[in-house]
């Protein structure tokens, strides 16, 4: 019966596919725990950073620094980070529609990552530059692009910079999340860090060693460099987990076929045996 | 009472209650004890010296900031060895590569500005671990 054959052919193509997904889940899986740690890891400097930050944006004044001056905001720069690869589930769905609350006109956009790069382009959106992306990036590479932003917003071509990414909540949930860095006037408190903590501004104003300038000239290009590094990991656990659970519910999804396949191919085989026994006993019969 | 903690990007190295603390500050070195003015300056890679019920915990700290208010000192830095975990072969080979990378005059200057750094905390490593020996 050539339907006994269609589903034995069905039966191992599905196998297959379960067995790569499942081998992706695997590799998924170790990436996630050494990107989750590298992220963990980072969190309680970028809380103690974070809180340096708020406290001193609120002990000095705002004119002290470029950096920190609030102005009109006419363009926006979002600095979307996205993944280079799919398979990762609903992760860069729920980014790209974030994206679309943006205005089209008055805002320029900055992607890191494959995925996003290639959604900007589609929908026609301004992309000033893009950014490839390795498995391990390093603070150095980040720099680079935390250092574009900066200059973005020094020169006056942008009045506001957006960070727009994945935030790992835990495996099984990655919210996409956008949070404004520049005017650091703008910063959260709680920031990249998830955690909020009540924060204690000195009430006797806060001393600068050398200077105010010149601390202020070395922490604040700081602590954007290390706010984009830390989205970045951030990013890279969001992404490994979301594709972990995507191949998870992949694996499952074909075990789950397999098995129905496999009773409709029994099936098929006993109806077809008993159709044989009924002819052959017909034809005795009828020989008889 | 001051509360000292040293976090890096990495970790966390150090927080514990301690009786005072010495900083390799841009200005020279700097005493912190508790109730000291809310002081906000940058760490240069050197020797850090933690006093603690009498005993010195001695930590090679590299580049950085320190944020000290009346009962706490928050130093973020991106690199915190404590003397007793110094690899001081390791320190001297990074020494070594680092002197003949910048001889060889090819790199940028971002490229220039990272193996210098890298150079002063390596520096800043062996420094910390000679004191004692």
């Amino acid at each position: 019966m050539a339907n006994l054959r269609d589903i034995r052919r069905r039966i191992k193509s599905v196998k297959n596919t379960a067995q790569i997904t499942k081998a992706m889940q695997m590799v998924a899986a170790s990436k996630m725990r050494k990107a989750q740690q590298a992220a963990i890891n980072g969190r309680d400097y970028a809380i103690l950073m974070n809180r340096v930050i708020v406290s001193l944006r609120d002990a000095v004044d705002q004119t002290t620094h470029p950096l920190l001056a609030r102005r009109e905001v006419k363009h926006e720069l979002v600095l979307l980070f996205s993944t280079d690869k799919g398979l990762c589930g609903g992760l860069n769905t729920n980014l790209f529609r974030e994206v679309m609350a943006f205005p089209a006109e008055t805002t320029s956009f900055v992607s890191v990552g494959r995925k996003g790069t290639q959604f900007l382009a589609r929908m026609k959106r301004k992309m000033i530059a893009d950014f490839p992306l390795r498995d391990h990036p390093t603070f150095l590479e980040t720099k680079a692009i935390s250092k574009f932003c900066i200059e973005k917003f020094l020169d006056g071509s942008v009045d506001k910079v957006t960070v727009l990414f994945p935030m790992f909540v835990n495996t099984l949930s990655q919210v996409p999340k956008a949070m404004p860095i520049l005017p650091l006037t703008s910063v959260e408190e709680g920031g990249i860090a998830v955690q909020q903590e009540q924060i204690k501004v000195p009430e006797a104003g806060l001393l600068f060693e050398p200077g105010a300038e010149s601390v202020l000239n070395a922490i604040l290009p700081a602590y954007i460099h290390f706010s984009v590094y830390q989205t970045l990991l951030g990013t890279r656990a969001s992404e490994q987990s979301a594709r972990m659970v995507a191949m998870k519910s992949a694996t499952d999804n074909a075990k789950n076929l397999v098995k129905d396949l496999t009773l409709e191919y029994n099936k098929a085989r006993q109806a077809s045996i008993t159709n044989e026994i009924l002819e052959i006993s017909t034809a005795q019969l009828a020989l008889g | 009472m001051l509360h000292l903690e040293i976090v890096t990007p990495e970790q966390k190295t150090y927080s514990d209650d301690v009786d005072s603390v010495v900083i390799p500050g841009v200005e020279g070195e700097l005493g912190v004890l508790p109730q000291h003015v809310p002081l906000m300056t940058q760490l240069l890679p050197g020797e850090l010296r933690v006093i603690k019920g009498g005993e010195e915990l001695r930590l090679a700290v590299g580049e950085g900031f320190v944020e000290i208010t009346a009962e706490k000192v928050a130093v973020l830095t991106d690199m915190a060895v404590k003397e007793s975990d110094i690899d001081e072969s390791a320190a001297e080979a990074a020494i070594r590569r680092a002197e003949e990378a910048m001889k060889d005059n090819k790199l940028g200057d971002e490229e220039y500005a990272t193996v210098k750094a890298s150079l002063q905390k390596s520096l800043a490593l062996v420094r910390v671990k000679r004191r004692r020996s």
